[in-house]
């Protein structure tokens, strides 16, 4: 019973943790607060939906075009929304985003309406392994596999490579990285597109398994969210660390305690949290200087 | 023209004999109002005030003390489940009920301001936002508030006067609105008011300037909670329905975006995005029945999009205005209208 819903909550912690890291890498990089990552993801993932049953294409083509459609959403996103508002202070990022994501709900759910819609997805959710006393299906070994693959490959691209590096210098001085002749505006579109494509990956990942409609990412938006404040919100280890415990937390919660406040004890973690560290776990606590 | 001379000038509530002259123009207008205007403008009427006097509690936590909030459907639930269940299931009078659905409010919003102290930015937001949440899971869990089917509230009744129609109640929300709306401008001109300011403009330098962070941030959640929970009251006979539904996320994503749309740190602002925002709701929820726009929008939905979702053109308009809103005029309706005036007044210059 135990294993079986750290299990569960693992599986579904993984996809809360690659949306969480998606908006990590938009906060780390210009301090803007994604409110409509959710919504681009389930967007991007209409569109593979809309390309596997009504085009009928195979499965690899459909997951490429819809890759690159997540990568051109976010550039497009950037230069529209976000690079046209003029200095905008943290409330006006963070209505903008929120009006963003009304606006892409919108788009949706006028396009393919409030009704259900089964993802054709060429693993079955039927196939199930069973280790000792755990069954899960092979459906949630691919999800936990590519969202930790996904994660390190993230990790070593901050890392080793060139373009990793000017967004992190972008992210710690914005005018110094200027002066080096790091082009910071493009490297703001290329945050956005990066983490669109992030996001994309959860949100098929999600529709695997769940039911595909305009409010899928809803919840699990709020989750991944609660997970990378956890974590600090600016740490990508802590926001998948902070992500994975709270799908894990959440299950175990609604396995022995009450499945009907299931969803609330992320947020009563989140506050129980930050009242004893303000800036989340992984984070250090910036004082500000007068 | 605008030159204030002292500081009891510049504190007055109304500062000149012809603003007064307009105020008394304004209230018979609204009070003359259900005599021409019939039952369906009335709601909207309702609707319009108990959603302004949201905004101006809304506009002093994020306009006036820089604390943002996404978590006001949840004092929203608290104001209206409390006031239902009051007169409704004790039949005690909504005279009663209205103040105490205010006062417990604000009792949960000096309870959220206290974590809160410590908070800003994306904790802040995620804070709140949980509040808001679990607020509306737990109603909807709670078999004693009628839980997710939501409940019924009976007419209302002050004395022996019954408040059946739209056009009745209307008097007695738009008396709490006015009221509403003097003491906010009230409030904001005082001590109280001039600390909140300094607050959201260095929280530092207004501890040094010897303001109390912690008594004035609580105090501005409560207050915030309070304005909320009074409309939450009165926003439950007016629906005669009130589930869990109404108290979603979106509802507090509207409630700020009335709060920016009218223009940060501005009462007649709050009041002009309130209006802006209710009528649009109303209006684009029946977006095929619009003059013009609905059959080219119905066009468009047979053609491309699905007839069945044409609902969601109203979230993409009023999520269009937000964003359009911050990019092009960060100070909202009150930010037009002030450009306006200064337009007008040094023309042709």
């Amino acid at each position: 019973m135990l294993s079986q819903l750290i299990v569960g909550g693992l599986a579904i912690g993984s996809c809360y943790a690659l949306i969480s890291l998606a908006m990590v890498i938009i906060y780390k990089t210009s301090e803007v607060l994604n409110f409509s990552q959710g919504e681009m993801a389930m967007l991007a993932t209409f569109v593979s939906f809309y390309l596997l049953a009504d085009k009928g294409l195979p499965f690899w083509l459909a997951a490429i075009l819809t890759l690159a459609f997540a990568l051109l959403l976010g550039v497009v996103v950037e230069i529209v929304f976000l690079r046209t508002a003029k200095n905008p202070n943290v409330l006006g990022l963070i209505v903008i985003t929120l009006g963003l994501e009304m606006i892409l709900y919108g788009v949706a759910g006028w396009r393919w309406g409030p009704d259900q819609q089964a993802m054709p997805f060429p693993i079955g959710n039927t196939e199930i392994y069973t280790v000792g006393s755990v069954t899960f299906s092979r459906i949630s070994l691919w999800v936990f596999s590519l969202a930790l693959g996904l994660m390190a490959a993230l990790g070593l691209f901050f890392k080793y490579t060139r373009l990793g590096v000017a967004m992190k210098a972008t992210q710690q001085n914005h005018l110094a990285a200027r002066i080096m002749g790091i082009r910071t505006k493009r490297i703001l579109s290329f945050t956005w597109a990066l983490s669109s494509l992030v996001g994309t990956v959860a949100g098929m990942l999600i529709a695997s398994s769940y039911p595909l409609d305009v409010n899928m990412m809803m919840d699990p938006m709020m989750k991944a969210f609660a997970g990378g404040v956890l974590g600090g919100m600016v740490s990508l280890p802590g926001a998948a660390v902070g992500a994975l415990s709270i799908g894990v937390i959440e299950n175990l919660f609604g396995g022995y305690v009450s499945l009907e406040f299931k969803s609330v004890v992320a947020f009563a973690i989140i506050v129980l949290v930050l009242c004893v560290r303000p800036s989340g776990l992984f984070a250090r606590h910036y004082v500000k200087k007068v | 023209m605008d030159m204030k001379r002292d500081y009891y000038e510049d504190i007055q509530m109304l500062p000149s004999a012809w603003e007064g002259f307009w105020f008394v123009v304004l209230l018979a207008a609204l009070a003359l109002f259900p005599l021409l205007g019939g039952n369906y403008y009335c709601y909207l009427a309702n609707l319009i005030a108990i959603n302004a006097i949201v905004a101006i509690g809304l506009n002093l936590l994020v306009g006036y003390t820089g604390q943002v909030s996404l978590g006001h459907a949840g004092f929203f639930a608290i104001g209206a489940y409390t006031s239902a269940m009051l007169y409704g299931k004790y039949g005690l009078s909504i005279l009663i009920a209205l103040p105490a659905a205010g006062f417990t409010a604000a009792l949960f919003g000096f309870l959220l301001g206290l974590p809160c102290l410590r908070l800003e930015g994306p904790y802040l937001t995620i804070a709140t936002m949980g509040f808001g949440m679990t607020v509306t899971q737990t109603i909807g869990h709670w078999s004693f508030l009628g839980g997710r089917m939501g409940i019924n509230t009976p007419k209302l009744q002050i004395l022996s006067w019954q408040l059946s129609k739209d056009t009745e109640i209307y008097y007695l929300i738009i008396a709490v609105a006015v009221l509403m709306t003097i003491g906010a401008r009230n409030l904001v001109r005082t001590r109280v008011g001039r600390a909140l300011v300094a607050i959201r403009d260095s929280d530092i330098a207004a501890s040094t300037t010897g303001v109390n962070l912690t008594y004035y941030k609580t105090l501005a959640f409560a207050v915030s909670a309070f304005y909320t929970g009074v409309a939450g009251a009165l926003f439950a006979p007016v629906l005669g329905f009130i589930s869990p539904e109404n108290f979603n996320l979106i509802t507090s994503i509207v409630f700020l975006g009335m709060v920016v749309v009218g223009g940060l740190g501005s009462i007649f602002g709050s009041i002009a995005g309130a209006a802006l925002m209710t009528i649009l709701q109303i209006q684009l929820s029946a977006v095929q029945d619009l003059w013009l726009i609905g059959p080219l929008i119905s066009s468009i939905s047979t053609r491309w999009f699905n007839v069945g979702g044409m609902a969601n053109v109203s979230n993409i308009i009023i999520g269009s205005i937000m964003v359009a809103i911050v990019i092009f005029e960060p100070m909202g309706i009150n930010g037009l209208y002030l450009r306006s005036k200064r337009f007008f007044k040094s023309w042709p210059f």
